[in-house]
């Protein structure tokens, strides 16, 4: 008869290492599930503005109506990322404009004809539509009381305001045709410029933080808030005529049934498109707008509906990728603990991680072949900044064990693995779980992010809700990410008092 | 000759500083040997290299008249036990746990185990109550009771001992000193005990050796360095600890 305290560790011992398969089971499911993510036949994408959600979604009807399966990746990012995505072939079709292609894409320093464009961008396996029917080109906007008062109508009148307050978005400042070129063409003296999120500068230009932002010619924005856009009186701004960029590999049925918009969509009725879709805040409705008459009964899916998606999304980027983080990070970080080079080195990398900037992170890991515009990339991301918390607590947790007793575990005749397994790392299991703690956090916070490379999560409303300058939105979002963060602060509370040992407590 | 274990022209230095000065030792069987003398003379080094938590520059080290190697020591290990100062025990292990912990690793039974924990609790008058005590749920006296236990545990051959009573206050010290010479003499005990209190010394030594500066001074009796001083500094030795017991 074995004694009862025996028999229960004996029994709690089976019941961790069934645990431990259960868990690596289920979070195979979660890789196979997550891996697969982009299995439908036609991916359209948009860029991270009002105007390139709607039309978006206005291809994701028009292949919808015309019975091809299609999924719209809403405001995956700037020019670069949607390009890439399509040659990558994450995405099939997303809406850009000739300008654009021609500077950014093709990066031709004079004007290029239609043909042109469309014989270059079939080298890369890419198809163009002619044009929608609207050119929105660029332009410099102010606030239509201010522009009276300094008496300016045109861009050449900035010459004589060098005190004004500029603020662009971060893609005007480095394009080819943007910032830089267009003051040394206008001779613009202003010296205080300051990069802004589109949406964000429209609230900045309205209460007087800045005096002069970038916009675009169809921007509803301009009406809303009484604001006049300059005149281009040097002719600087090349045509940015709409179109749909799509892979020459997409199926006939879905490039005829994006031909059938082209020359269909007016400047008029594309500022309209865009008012609506600011003041509903629903890209779907706006888009509807488009196809009049046949769209009354289309609903877009309920709140409590996509609020579960969202948090579904977000744990398992966040929970997925925690997983790898101490999967990883624990084992580095008993290599780090020992010192030497090799310890340096682990450190060393995920500090230098850490030390980028989630943005730039998530777009260095854009571009490389297997990651793309995906979940896979968000999760990489997160991992990689889950690693520096974990590996470096659990480094400094057992460095800190005092030197008696690691002597004594020594002495007992116990052997490395279980020296580690059954006196060390128990040991350090307060400071491990510390840093496991603050990597969750961490991802919880920053798996919002995710949804700038179309990955979901709570991030989607946030990113929709700051585009679309609506606090509701935002806070959508931003309050079950709280809760989140929140009900891993208790969730990891309990965890402390199962995992840590008792003696280690009193 | 009975020597249990053997230090041949064994010598060993940290950083350019010389810890031990090539030495010459035995342990002898069933006789408690007492390593003493001013604090940096070699005695805990010499002890760390039987047990080989350090490796000696030269020399060797023979247990049972076979040379330690770093194959042979893991075994060796179990058949030496090490007590330090304050026990030594592990924070999230219970007594209980601290003191098995060797013993399930060599797969003893678990009637074997219990026999052998009460046995163990007799013997240094611990409280079997207090098994399931955490190490700082007990005092420190008690904690040194539980790393005596455990180094007792797998019935050493030889047992090792660093400043243990270091730590404890006055009278604690003297309750253990007394139970430990018991325990010792009634298992026959092969034991090597460092200290730098002449009087504990004297109390547990069958042979006392003398160290200063890395190398051993004399070894004999108490009765042979006070009387036979082989070298100034023994006499200064015993007689700075005989003028600190007066003041």
């Amino acid at each position: 008869m074995k004694p009862l305290r025996t028999k229960l560790v004996e029994r709690a011992r089976r019941a961790r290492r069934s645990g431990a398969s259960v868990f690596l089971g289920l979070s195979l499911i979660v890789a196979v599930e997550v891996f697969q993510a982009s299995a439908y036949p036609v991916n359209v994408g948009s860029k991270k503005f009002t105007e390139s959600y709607v039309l978006g979604e206005i291809a994701r009807r028009a292949l919808s109506d015309a019975g091809i399966a299609a999924e719209h990746r809403q405001g995956m990012g700037g020019t670069i990322i949607l390009w890439q995505a399509l040659r990558g072939g994450q995405i099939d079709v997303y809406p850009e404009y000739t300008g654009t292609i021609a500077q950014e894409i093709l990066k031709s320093d004079h004007q290029l004809s239609l043909e042109d464009i469309r014989d270059s961008l079939g080298k890369f396996g890419v198809g163009m539509t002619k044009p929608l029917g609207f050119n929105n080109t660029y332009a410099l906007v102010m606030r239509r009381s201010e522009a009276q008062r300094l008496g300016i109508r045109t861009i050449s009148d900035l010459q004589k305001h060098p005190e004004l307050k500029i603020g662009l978005t971060h893609e005007f400042l480095d394009r080819h045709d943007g910032w830089q070129p267009l003051r040394e063409r206008y001779q613009l003296p202003q010296q205080n410029v300051i990069g802004i999120d589109h949406a964000i500068g429209y609230a900045a230009l309205a209460n007087g933080s800045i005096d002069v932002k970038d916009a675009y010619s169809t921007d509803a924005k301009i009406e809303e808030s009484d604001l006049v856009a300059l005149e281009d009186d040097l002719g600087f701004f090349p045509k940015y005529e709409a179109v749909f960029l799509f892979r020459l590999s997409t199926s006939p049925s879905a490039i005829s049934a994006l031909g059938r918009l082209e020359g269909t969509l007016d400047e008029q009725r594309m500022i309209r498109l865009n008012a609506e879709a600011e003041r509903t805040k629903n890209y779907t409705s706006a888009a509807n707008l488009y196809f009049e008459g046949r769209s009354a009964s289309f609903t877009g899916e309920s709140f409590p509906h996509k609020l579960a998606r969202w948090t579904l999304r977000h744990l398992e980027l966040a929970g997925f990728s925690l997983f790898l983080s101490v999967l990883i990070g624990i084992p580095l970080g008993i290599i780090a603990s020992r010192g030497g080079l090799t310890g340096q080195c682990i450190l060393g990398f995920a500090s230098v991680v850490q030390t980028i900037p989630s943005l730039a992170l998530l777009a260095l890991l854009v571009p490389l072949p297997f990651f793309g515009i995906s979940v896979r990339t968000a999760i990489a991301a997160l991992f990689l900044y889950g690693l520096l918390p974990i590996v470096r607590n659990t480094a400094t947790g057992l460095q800190d064990i005092p030197r008696s007793l690691r002597e004594s575990a020594v002495a007992l005749g116990l052997g490395p693995l279980t020296r580690l397994w059954e006196i060390y790392l128990p040991m350090a299991s307060r400071s491990i779980l510390s840093g496991i703690k603050t990597s969750a956090v961490i991802n919880v916070g920053t798996a919002t992010l995710a949804a700038l490379i179309g990955a979901g999560g709570l991030g989607e409303p946030i990113l929709s809700g700051l585009n679309l300058n609506d606090h509701t939105t935002i806070l959508q979002g931003a309050i079950p990410a709280a809760l989140l963060a929140l009900l891993e602060q208790w969730l990891f509370d309990v965890l402390d008092r199962v995992l840590i040992p008792k003696g280690l407590r009193l | 000759m009975s020597a249990l274990v053997r230090l041949v022209d064994v010598s060993k230095r940290y950083m350019g500083t010389t810890a031990l000065q090539s030495t010459n030792l035995s342990i002898e069987r069933s006789k408690t040997t007492v390593l003493i003398g001013p604090s940096g003379c070699g005695k805990s080094t010499l002890l760390r290299l039987i047990i080989r938590l350090i490796e000696p520059d030269s020399g060797s080290i023979e247990f049972n008249g076979e040379a330690i190697t770093p194959d042979t020591i893991i075994n060796l290990r179990r058949r030496i036990g090490y007590v330090i100062q304050e026990g030594g025990l592990f924070p999230h292990l219970t007594a209980r746990a601290n003191v098995l912990l060797m013993a399930r690793h060599v797969g003893t039974s678990d009637d074997e185990m219990r026999k052998r924990l009460l046995e163990l609790c007799e013997l240094t008058r611990f409280s079997a109550n207090l098994l399931s005590r955490y190490p700082v749920e007990l005092s420190g006296g008690q904690r040194q009771r539980v790393g005596l236990m455990r180094a007792l545990m797998l019935s050493p051959e030889l047992l090792l001992l660093d400043e243990p009573l270091g730590a404890l206050d006055p009278l604690v010290r003297v309750s253990l000193q007394t139970d430990l010479k018991g325990i010792f003499a009634r298992l026959q005990q092969t034991v090597l005990f460092v200290t730098h209190d002449l009087a504990e010394a004297t109390y547990f030594g069958d042979e006392i050796v003398l160290m200063n500066d890395g190398r051993v001074v004399q070894k004999g009796s108490i009765k042979e360095l006070r009387e036979k001083p082989a070298d100034p500094f023994v006499s200064e030795f015993i007689n700075a600890q005989r003028g600190l017991a007066l003041t």
